[in-house]
């Protein structure tokens, strides 16, 4: 016990934000199962890395659960059809995505029979090979439900490939208004255990530690009912905070260990998944279903009737809003849509976007709960600092971006920021910190871009001027080797016409 | 006045001699400055700054005749990489950076006569005569030297389409 | 030897070049918008000034006093700073090209930085003897370094404040050196 040590422990407590967490009463609501719309619009890109390559033709008749399509490259999911019925189009439609911008995307329109394709469950997954689950995994499209979307598959096999000990299972949604992991959890606890023992098998980590805020006891009472007598399963109510969900803030509260600045979970020997990444891996395997449906909260002041709803992937908002009971007045005070949770989700331009693998929430705000203010200058009064779950300090990063000293910024660890917006939660000049952030990770990420892609032509022009080179030279000598046969036979033709003087010179 | 005049020509040539014979014997090859420039420079030699070539304007630059913001190809990235380089500070806001562009081929136009492909630097343009061109969208600098050959005019620079993958969020406006 | 470290020391901090005598002025608002190129011109000037100390006492003791040429003090002394800043800038380009690099234009300016000229006259003013000159030279280089330092690390600050439009560039840099020239003041004590 140093001083470091000590000086940590001080620290460690510190981080964070309290937000009011607004997650009942959504949360006690059973939850409702949406049926499937008559169109559903399937973006390609559903999760992180590369986008998915459409494999039906338009006009093509798709069963439920058929693979529409395929992964590509070494991080990407597969897309399956969310219910039976006939492609319409294969087209561009608005992303759900802060900027309005349009993203290519399978448009299907149902046939009401919402029937099946043959599917391929097993029995005894645990007498599957490791990689096999894996496999299977990767075919069902499952990408982690807790909003990054990223590819399970990778993440379980890197973790077998990684020799990790510890598999952390994320139930803190720590998001304010999100409550579908508290309803899984409270609803569905052993398929979630079953789940989770699922993945201990294809990781290879000894156990699993599940940690859940202590904001949802209903939860953390039925997991613990569900994991008795399992002792490689362990519930871990840790207290509830933001961003306590975060991958580096949960393992460090669960296991001790800090994930290093530029390293990843697999560094410490952990791996996290979502629960209802758990739940939708037993599905894919147990099953064989791919991952077409999940829970999605609507919640806000706006939502008429809040609540969690199961929805098929590729669900308009506007349509699940409608069917959840519509928004307040019709709409009449709505100040801001979002998709995801109010810290971390996006705002969206409109309600006409898709429910996608990773969309955890859709909210509907109003003026109260947005309380959009001017910003004022900084005070400096470090509240920042001390609510930065990664240690940094956010006012001195948010100076340097504004002046566009993006390297100044990085030096003071700009990258190490997971944009988790508590900095902007709590200033009290209501500075846009965290958007200032963001901005200055996609404007390093774009001059990033820009270097690679002058490399990428430089190395072209030089080939370009290679080739010219060695055309200029094959030019010449052919010239020359036509010149010298032109030569030889003119020589020839000389050395003809001078032999018959020669020889009646001789006669 | 006699001692004035022959002790300031004296100093004066012996300092000159010192820093003649100095001369000589620390002189350095080249500029080494110019050839990191060169190496920062896109390369393709398009000759937009009006220099022959990307060297040319390397060694401008390194003398300080051309601004380093005098490359559209390598755009704000460069000029701030340069002007970093050189201690310098320019005024990137004053570059007319309406965004990178890139060539795109009016295809009703395209009558296929090759001549656009013969002077891309990077070999961007695709197809053979009398097939309708095409431009490679990753390889294309913006050089815009495939414009002025266009005999149709059907050649046009615009700015790189912005998706999804390149979408920046955009500053928040000052307090 | 404690007259050596009394001197070293006024003429750093007490007696300080830039900020007390107010010499050298134009390189520390011109050299002073980042740390770096300020420490590299730091260096430089000391390597000058310590050199030029030398030089001139040199020149005055051994050959303008002698003949009774004093009135061709400032003429000689100028000849020989350009001499010596040109051979530093040969020596600083063929021994250490980053250095050059990154002093770019700042390092031909030194001949024009009356600091330098400043104390090889006074060096002449106060009769100090070969050593004390130099190391009058070096004290007053180091303080002329100390300041640009100090003041480019406020500098760095300030870029990052939002200043109002008419204070903005170098109005609020002078009002941040006036500062720090009153603080200065503080080493020479309170003559009310």
């Amino acid at each position: 016990m140093g001083f470091m040590n000590l000086f940590k422990h001080f620290l460690a407590d510190d981080w964070g934000v309290h937000p009011d967490d607004r997650k009942r009463p959504a949360a006690d609501q059973p939850v409702r199962v949406m049926p499937v719309p008559a169109r559903l619009y399937l973006p390609l890109q559903q999760h992180l890395g590369g986008p998915a390559r459409a494999v039906v033709l338009v006009g093509q008749k798709v069963r439920k659960g058929e693979l529409i399509a395929e992964a590509q490259g070494m991080v990407s999911a597969p897309i399956h059809a969310p219910t039976s019925g006939t492609i319409a189009a294969v087209t561009e439609i608005t992303a759900p995505h802060p900027s309005g911008l349009t993203l290519p995307a399978i448009i299907l329109d149902a046939d009401g029979a919402d029937e099946w394709c043959e599917l391929y469950g097993c029995d005894d997954p645990f007498a599957l090979a490791p990689a096999e689950v894996g496999l299977r995994v990767a075919a069902a499209g499952v990408v982690g439900l807790g909003g990054a979307a990223f590819p399970s598959a990778v993440k379980l096999n890197g973790a077998a490939k990684a020799k990790v000990t510890t598999l952390v299972i994320n139930g803190g949604e720590c998001e304010p208004y999100l409550s579908c992991d508290d309803r899984l959890m409270r609803d569905r606890a052993a398929d979630i255990v079953d789940g989770i023992r699922i993945m201990l098998h294809a990781t290879g980590a000894g156990v699993a530690l599940v940690g859940i805020e202590d904001n949802k006891p209903e939860a953390i009472a039925a997991m613990q009912a569900a994991v008795a007598g399992c002792d490689t399963v362990q519930i871990r109510p840790v207290p509830a905070r933001y961003p306590m969900g975060s991958e580096k803030q949960l393992i460090q509260v669960l296991t001790g260990h800090e994930v290093p600045a530029d390293g990843r979970a697999f560094d410490v020997g952990v791996v996290v998944h979502n629960v209802g990444t758990a739940l939708a891996v037993r599905a894919a395997i147990r099953e064989g279903k791919p991952l077409i449906a999940r829970l999605v909260t609507v919640n806000g002041n706006c939502a008429a009737a809040p609540g969690n709803i199961e929805v098929r992937v590729g669900t308009l908002a506007e349509e699940v809003i409608a069917f959840a009971g519509g928004l307040k007045g019709d709409g009449i005070g709505l100040a801001r849509r979002v998709m995801g949770g109010p810290m971390m989700g996006l705002q969206i331009p409109h309600w006409r976007v898709p429910v996608v693998k990773g969309t955890s929430g859709i909210l509907a705000f109003d003026t109260a709960e947005v309380a959009e203010q001017e910003p004022n200058p900084c005070i400096r009064c470090g509240s920042c600092v001390k609510a930065c779950p990664m240690g940094l300090l956010p006012l001195e990063m948010s100076a340097r971006i504004r002046n566009e000293a993006y390297g100044e910024a990085i030096d003071i660890g700009l990258k190490d920021c997971i944009a988790c917006g508590c900095c902007a939660y709590v200033c009290p000049s209501k500075i846009p910190l965290v958007q200032y952030f963001v901005h200055a990770k996609g404007e390093l990420a774009a001059q990033d871009r820009a270097k690679l892609r002058t490399e990428a032509t430089k190395k072209l022009a030089l080939q370009r001027q290679e080739r010219l080179e060695r055309e200029a030279r094959e030019k010449a000598e052919a010239a020359a080797r036509r010149k010298a046969e032109r030569e030889a036979a003119a020589a020839a033709k000389a050395a003809a016409s001078a032999a018959p003087a020669s020889a009646g010179e001789v006669a | 006045m006699i001692a004035a005049i022959l002790s300031l020509t004296l100093l004066g040539a012996a300092l000159g001699i010192i820093l003649g014979v100095a001369n000589k014997f620390l002189a350095v090859e080249g500029n080494p400055l110019v050839d990191e420039l060169i190496a920062m420079m896109p390369g393709s030699n398009c000759g937009q700054c009006g220099f022959p070539g990307c060297s040319g304007a390397a060694s401008a630059i390194a003398d300080g005749s051309a601004a380093p913001t005098c490359c559209p190809p390598g755009g704000k990235t460069l000029a701030a990489a340069i002007a970093a380089k050189l201690g310098l500070t320019v005024d990137l806001s004053a570059m007319a950076d309406d965004g990178p562009k890139i060539a795109v081929v009016a295809e009703e136009l395209c009558i296929g006569c090759c001549r656009c492909s013969k002077v891309c630097p990077t070999d961007a343009i695709i197809g053979a005569a009398k097939q309708v061109h095409n431009v490679f969208r990753e390889a294309c600098t913006g050089c815009s030297s495939c414009v002025e050959k266009c005999p149709t005019e059907a050649l046009v620079m615009k700015p790189v389409p912005v998706t999804l993958q390149h979408w920046v969020m955009p500053r928040p406006a000052l307090a | 030897m404690s007259e050596f470290i009394l001197l070293l020391l006024s003429t750093a901090l007490v007696n300080n070049v830039v900020l007390i005598k107010f010499l050298g002025l134009c390189p520390v608002m011109g050299v002073s918008k980042s740390v770096d190129s300020a420490f590299g011109m730091g260096l430089a000037t000391t390597f000058v000034i310590t050199l030029a100390a030398g030089a001139s006492w040199m020149l005055d003791n051994w050959l303008l006093q002698p003949l009774g040429l004093g009135y061709l003090r400032i003429l000689t002394f100028i000849l020989v700073i350009a001499a010596v800043v040109q051979f530093t800038e040969m020596f600083i380009k063929k021994s250490s090209p980053g250095l050059y690099q990154s002093l770019g234009i700042y390092l031909p300016l030194i001949t024009t930085n009356c600091a330098v000229l400043g104390v090889a006259l006074l060096n002449v003013e106060q009769k100090f003897s070969l050593f004390k000159s130099l190391l009058y030279g070096f004290g007053s280089a180091l303080g002329f370094t100390i300041v640009l330092l100090i003041f480019a690390g406020l500098r760095e600050r300030v870029a990052l404040a939002r200043v109002p439009a008419a204070f903005a560039g170098a109005p609020v840099a002078f009002v941040t050196i006036s500062l720090l020239a009153l603080a200065f003041m503080g080493f020479s004590g309170l003559n009310v």
